[in-house]
């Protein structure tokens, strides 16, 4: 297949530069079935970035762009005298590290669980019960997750039965809690399909290398931490890398579904706070602001653990 | 003798090791089902019964009528309505754009084949934020319309890149004698890469329909005064919001019809599984798509 593109390639690349023409008449159908998904992209991932240039305008709707007041930093100056802004790195902070941390080991420790299962069908049925909940809409998960967390739920329910506690308590409405509830669901939604990518690369180790730690009398504890750990090494450092560029563009939907006023010190994130105190009250170039700033540590991030994994373990996204 | 008493011991070790790997799995699967099975039950209990609590995984007094209840209101057909008709546009419109993007980046001697995928690429990487992309909406007069579902999402490099990793399986060899036949390229996309790329594309439908089926931001942000155009999602997401489940919190007047013969409880509970049961009937069926189509992604990603 290699062969026979390269030879496709080759031929008219020889002639290419004067018969460009000629080939995007003969290749007609390959241009109209992208050049329109392209054009698409651009408008709705590519103009967007234009919008940047509001953060740095006093920016009033329906003025030509040319009409606007040009007022440089003022917004990003406003934005880091807010005191509010801090509170809201702070639990941005918290609950991206908590997620990274749990969402990361946990589905590694289900993945090899998994893997030491013998039975085919129970393990099959597992594993289709764990993907249940990445299919269901967060509107669904804050739902159960409030029932179960209820005053009368079931988590209040067993505390009770086993006389750890005399009184319901109202989880819900402590916000000391809510970064681990929202940690939580977070695991409980994505454990299973997460697994997803550590069992395929747990198959790609060779069953000998198994073999001969048996031969030289390893129990299965001991082929987890010599085998099966150290074979999904790359695929471990690749998907932290990519976590941590995603470390704080957590999103918002957790904390908007499962927050309520009684908590909000601690529910409001970034994003949370652009839509609350940028787009519902039109401050419409301070919420940019929070927006580009968010992207810049976003970028700044993912850069930052690509080059210290690179420097560590030679392995890297780019 | 030596020997025996270390197999018996090996024997045991592995027993405990198992009992304990067994007990995990049972762990996440009660963890996991009861909640979806504890909020069945509560749907399908008479709603005055439920109110004294302490239903488990069934329901004490059978009922239909909390079912019966909602689905006479109106509010909620419309919201069925709307959801299902944008799961079905938004998976054929995002399908027939991955596919011929995946097909056109997947030809070696596509002339455009760097600048399309670079491209395609860059937005995995680069977003604008949700105050700009409210803007572009809004100036694109889209607020309002059935459009916003649909269009701003039509084109995903991720979807893109899975059926592209799918296609470099196909032998190229096949489309070389189609085009020997005097097979054009669409030709070629129509009969033999898109029949040939069914389990990919079973995996992207799955993403697109559960993500379109599961949406409600963008009605709560652009749709949510337009009662003709709100979403099961949206409503549900109202109904589990409102603390005090009065009048506001489910279309006005309307609901607190509904509230008067079964409790807000009753009706939250019935909706959840409303919008589940759809997921639910489909995806274990395509759980080998998915997980081959996930591997795929990310070995080449």
């Amino acid at each position: 297949m290699e062969a026979a593109a390269a030879e496709l390639e080759s031929k008219p690349a020889k002639r290419a530069g004067r018969r460009f023409w000629r080939i995007l008449i003969q290749q007609r159908y390959l241009y109209l079935m992208s050049l329109p998904f392209i054009a698409w992209a651009f408008v709705f991932s590519y103009l967007p970035l234009w919008g940047w240039t509001m953060a740095f305008q006093k920016f009033r709707p329906g003025r030509p762009f040319l009409d606007q007041e040009w007022v440089g930093l003022q917004y990003f100056r406003e934005l880091f005298h807010d005191p509010q802004f801090y509170l809201v790195l702070r639990n941005t902070i918290a609950m991206s590290t908590m997620s990274l941390v749990a969402g990361f080991t946990v589905p590694i420790l289900f993945a090899l669980v998994l893997n030491e299962v013998r039975s085919m069908s129970v393990k099959r049925f597992v594993q289709t019960v764990s993907y249940l909940p990445h299919f269901v809409s967060w509107v669904v998960v804050a739902g159960l997750v409030t029932k179960m967390l209820a005053t009368d739920g079931v988590v209040n329910g067993i505390l009770m039965g086993l006389h750890l506690i005399d009184q319901p308590i109202q989880y819900m409405a402590k916000g000391n809690l809510f970064w681990y509830i929202v940690t939580g669901s977070d695991v409980w939604k994505e454990m299973g399909w997460n697994t997803i990518i550590y069992l395929a690369a747990i198959s790609g180790i060779g069953p000998e290398l198994y073999e001969a730690a048996k031969v030289d009398g390893a129990g299965r504890l001991r082929s987890i931490w010599h085998i099966t750990l150290p074979g999904i090494r790359s695929t471990i450092i690749i998907l932290l890398i990519i976590s941590i560029g995603h470390l704080i563009s957590i999103g918002f939907e957790k904390q908007f579904l499962l927050g309520n006023p009684l908590v909000s010190d601690y529910a409001q994130v970034l994003d949370l706070y652009a839509l609350n105190y940028g787009l519902s009250m039109g401050r419409f170039s301070f919420g940019t602001a929070i927006n580009i700033f968010n992207s810049i540590i976003s970028l700044f991030l993912l850069f930052v653990a690509n080059g210290v994994f690179k420097r560590i373990t030679k392995e890297s996204v780019f | 003798m030596a020997s025996n008493t270390v197999k018996s011991r090996a024997a045991w070790s592995i027993s405990t090791f198992d009992v304990f790997i067994y007990l995990i799995l049972a762990i996440v699967t009660v963890v996991t089902l009861y909640p979806f099975l504890n909020v069945l039950a509560i749907s399908l209990n008479d709603s005055t019964d439920s109110v004294r609590g302490g239903l488990t995984i069934y329901p004490r007094v059978f009922t239909l009528k909390n079912y019966e209840t909602i689905f006479a209101f109106g509010g909620l057909m419309t919201g069925l309505k709307i959801s299902i008709l944008r799961t079905v546009a938004g998976t054929l419109m995002g399908l027939v754009s991955a596919s011929m993007l995946a097909f056109t980046i997947s030809r070696a001697d596509f002339q455009g084949r760097r600048f399309v995928s670079t491209f395609l690429a860059l937005t995995m990487y680069v977003s604008g934020g949700l105050i700009p992309f409210y803007i572009l909406i809004r100036d694109l007069h889209m607020i309002g319309t059935f459009a916003v579902y649909v269009l701003p999402g039509l084109v995903s490099a991720f979807n893109v890149f899975i059926i592209r990793s799918f296609i470099d399986g196909i032998p190229f060899a096949l489309q070389e004698s189609a085009k020997l036949d005097g097979a054009n390229d669409w030709t070629i996309y129509w009969r033999v890469i898109l029949p040939l790329t069914k389990p990919a594309l079973a995996t992207i439908a799955l993403f697109l329909a559960v993500g379109q089926w599961n949406a409600w931001f963008d009605t709560y942000l652009y749709n949510g005064s337009s009662p003709h155009l709100t979403t099961l999602q949206f409503e549900l997401m109202k109904v589990l919001q409102s603390t005090t489940t009065n009048a506001d919190s489910f279309r006005g007047r309307n609901m607190t019809e509904v509230m008067r013969q079964i409790s807000p409880e009753s009706v939250k509970m019935a909706i959840t599984i409303v919008v589940t049961v759809p997921i639910l009937v489909v995806y274990p069926f395509l759980q080998k798509y998915f997980v081959k189509g996930m591997t795929l992604g990310a070995v080449k990603s």
